[in-house]
């Protein structure tokens, strides 16, 4: 039995151990994603949920800010189950709000601003830690200082600055770039200036860590430049961190910048965001709780994918965990 | 230790007061107006004079000063007074709100407790319900059990909690009717009944913050108690004879305790950060419906005292952890 088992599994195993041409590192660290279950939902669903706020306009072909004031307050198709005198209707699967703004139309449209702010906010938070992480990290002069600042940033009081920021600069930037331009600039901003501490000092730990390192000292012994140390020797070394402080990174913006359209100081309510439509739903909920579900749970699902898919990775990149 | 404690205090001062400088000159480089609200009637030499009463018209430095004077001296003298029946303050300007026209730390001290109550309750709710869910995943490592909390703590990071906060309201307050969605700060305990209104209208509000805080909690308990598990000592412990208990309560409890202890303290700040939401949700009347209606009327003493109270916190805080490290292992030495 056992045996016939072992034989099985070999016999899986094969083609994957038959030796492959041009076999790099990452093919090992797909390879070890996959056997994360999590993870590999967790990509699944993001892929879904961005392709269907990237492409569900074109084939769901409703203007979400349309008002048809015929069809307001339609119930989801599914209420039709247990509720055959609801106002449901096939054309409005999602059902529509108080002012019959298509649901779903919305939570595609919503989902592309929530997304793209999440996306920009990560990669620039990204961008400002590693750049202050490689700098602090590799260059002893610089350490001192950064750090310091890097402490004090971390020491501000991040969500009521982030609010006065809304506030504060909202009218500016909306007259100087456009109301959607503007507001999207500023959260992105936001966020990602206040959002790169963590960041800034793993990636320091593994620089200094790494500038011990023999490989290190050959490359300065053959008169590698500073700038070419860390673009060819350092930062290849300190990606996985990096990749994986993305993940995280990309789950907080999007919380943050729900939070902020939840508390009223994001996007101007005719740019739906996911936060957006759930705040305006709130004062509803006792009688359409169906308006809060649909883009909580596009929140937290999204989020909770993120972080799956940042678990897998962790493990992917470990090299003493990939293999097992 | 001490040595290291007043040093680490005296260099706090210099954080706080760039930390000061910083929400001060956002505050002060923003375009917003507190007389923007004014009626347009309002001559513009009356406005003027208006803005001066306010204090508006003399530069930043002058009222950076003033300002820290009021918050580090005056508004001191004032407590001490009020405690102690003194008269240090004598009639001193204190701190006042642009909106109510009244001391920005009397609003404060009536919206304190309100806010403590929710937080604190919430904080020591999920702490207590961390520490066995970390400890019981780490021994059972990837049991049933472990595979369940680390499920629970992704859905404590993943789901905001202005989500899970309406999830709540609408599950027990719309249908069931279990729950009271709003949070009545007027309520007075005096017997069994009213304590149990108390109770219940507390439950949501602060399951929601407990949440998040087990979810992180958990996390570094379970980790923490791993790292132990696998070390030497365990292995002597065992050998002698010790029974499991005396084993896992006793030796590496304690020794993973230590990590954990430095991230409850941390984790503070971050809580009061989620209060703001969650007393949105519940309609809280505390410290942060008073920040968000300070910030939506242009009220900047109010909203200067309130973050920067918040930055002392979390500066303090960070220096608890440092000093609970140190004292809670004798082998981290800072000297």
């Amino acid at each position: 039995m056992t045996d016939l088992g072992i034989q099985a599994k070999a016999d899986d195993l094969k083609p994957e151990q038959a030796p492959v041409k041009d076999r790099n590192q990452w093919w090992d660290v797909w390879d070890q994603f996959r056997s994360h279950k999590g993870a590999m939902a967790g990509l699944i669903f993001l892929t879904f949920i961005t392709l269907f706020c990237a492409f569900g306009p074109m084939v769901w072909d409703v203007d979400p800010g349309k008002l048809d004031i015929r069809n307001k307050d339609v119930r989801p198709i599914y209420v039709a189950i247990w509720d055959v005198d609801a106002k449901t209707s096939w054309a409005r699967p999602m059902g529509t709000d108080h002012l019959g703004r298509d649901i779903m139309a919305n939570i595609m449209q919503g989902g592309r601003i929530s997304l793209a702010v999440g996306w920009t906010a990560m990669v620039l938070a990204i961008l400002i830690g590693t750049l202050v992480g490689v700098l602090s990290g590799y260059f002893k002069r610089l350490d001192w200082g950064l750090m310091r600042f890097t402490d004090l940033v971390l020491s501000l009081p991040i969500l009521p600055l982030l609010l006065v920021m809304m506030l504060l600069f909202r009218d500016p930037l909306r007259a100087a770039f456009g109301p959607e331009t503007g507001i999207f600039m500023l959260i992105v901003a936001g966020i990602g200036i206040t959002s790169w501490m963590q960041t800034a000092r793993i990636v320091r730990g593994d620089v200094m860590a790494l500038k011990e390192r023999e490989f290190v000292l050959a490359a300065r012994s053959i008169g590698t430049p500073p700038r070419r140390m860390i673009t060819r020797h350092i930062l290849p070394n300190v990606l996985s961190p990096i990749m994986v402080s993305a993940t995280l990174g990309l789950a907080t913006a999007i919380i943050t910048e729900s939070a902020l359209s939840f508390l009223g100081l994001g996007f101007p309510s005719d740019f739906p965001t996911w936060g957006k439509i759930l705040f305006d739903s709130v004062d509803r909920m006792t009688a359409f709780p169906e308006r809060v579900l649909w883009p909580g749970l596009a929140i937290s699902l999204t989020v909770l994918a993120v972080n799956y898919i940042g678990d897998g990775l962790r493990d992917a990149l470990d090299p003493r965990i990939r293999g097992l | 230790m001490l040595n290291y404690t007043i040093r680490r205090l005296v260099l706090s001062i210099p954080t706080l007061l760039f930390i000061a400088l910083v929400i001060f000159l956002l505050l002060e480089l923003a375009p917003g107006d507190p007389m923007g609200q004014m009626p347009l009637t309002i001559p513009d030499d009356v406005k003027q004079r208006m803005r001066e009463a306010l204090g508006l018209g003399e530069p930043w430095y002058t009222r950076f000063y003033l300002w820290l004077y009021q918050f580090f001296v005056v508004e001191p003298q004032y407590w001490i007074d009020g405690a102690f029946g003194t008269n240090f303050a004598d009639g001193a300007q204190r701190i006042i709100s642009f909106q109510s026209r009244s001391p920005v730390f009397d609003t404060i001290a009536q919206r304190l407790p309100q806010t403590l109550w929710v937080v604190g309750m919430s904080y020591v709710v999920g702490v207590a319900i961390a520490l066995p869910i970390g400890i019981i995943s780490a021994y059972k490592q990837y049991s049933v059990f472990d595979q369940a909390g680390t499920f629970v703590s992704m859905i404590g990071f993943s789901v905001p909690p202005f989500f899970s906060g309406v999830l709540l309201i609408v599950i027990f307050s719309v249908n069931l009717g279990w729950l009271p969605s709003i949070y009545d700060t007027t309520h007075v305990v005096v017997d069994w009944e009213t304590l149990k209104f108390q109770f219940q209208q507390m439950i949501m509000p602060v399951m929601v913050l407990a949440l998040q805080t087990t979810a992180q909690v958990s996390r570094y308990m379970r980790a923490s108690m791993l790292d132990n598990l696998g070390q030497d000592y365990v292995r002597t412990a065992r050998a002698k004879g010790m029974t499991e208990s005396v084993v896992i309560m006793r030796h590496v409890l304690r020794n993973s305790m230590i990590p954990v202890v430095t991230v409850i303290a941390l984790g503070i700040p971050s809580i009061f950060g989620g209060a703001i939401i969650t007393e949105q949700i519940f309609k809280v009347n505390g410290l942060g419906q008073l920040l968000i209606l300070a910030l939506q009327g242009n009220d900047i003493p109010m909203v200067m005292t309130i973050t920067f109270l918040l930055a002392v916190m979390i500066v303090m805080l960070n220096l608890v952890a440092d000093i609970l490290y140190g004292v809670l292992d004798p082998r981290i030495r800072y000297d």
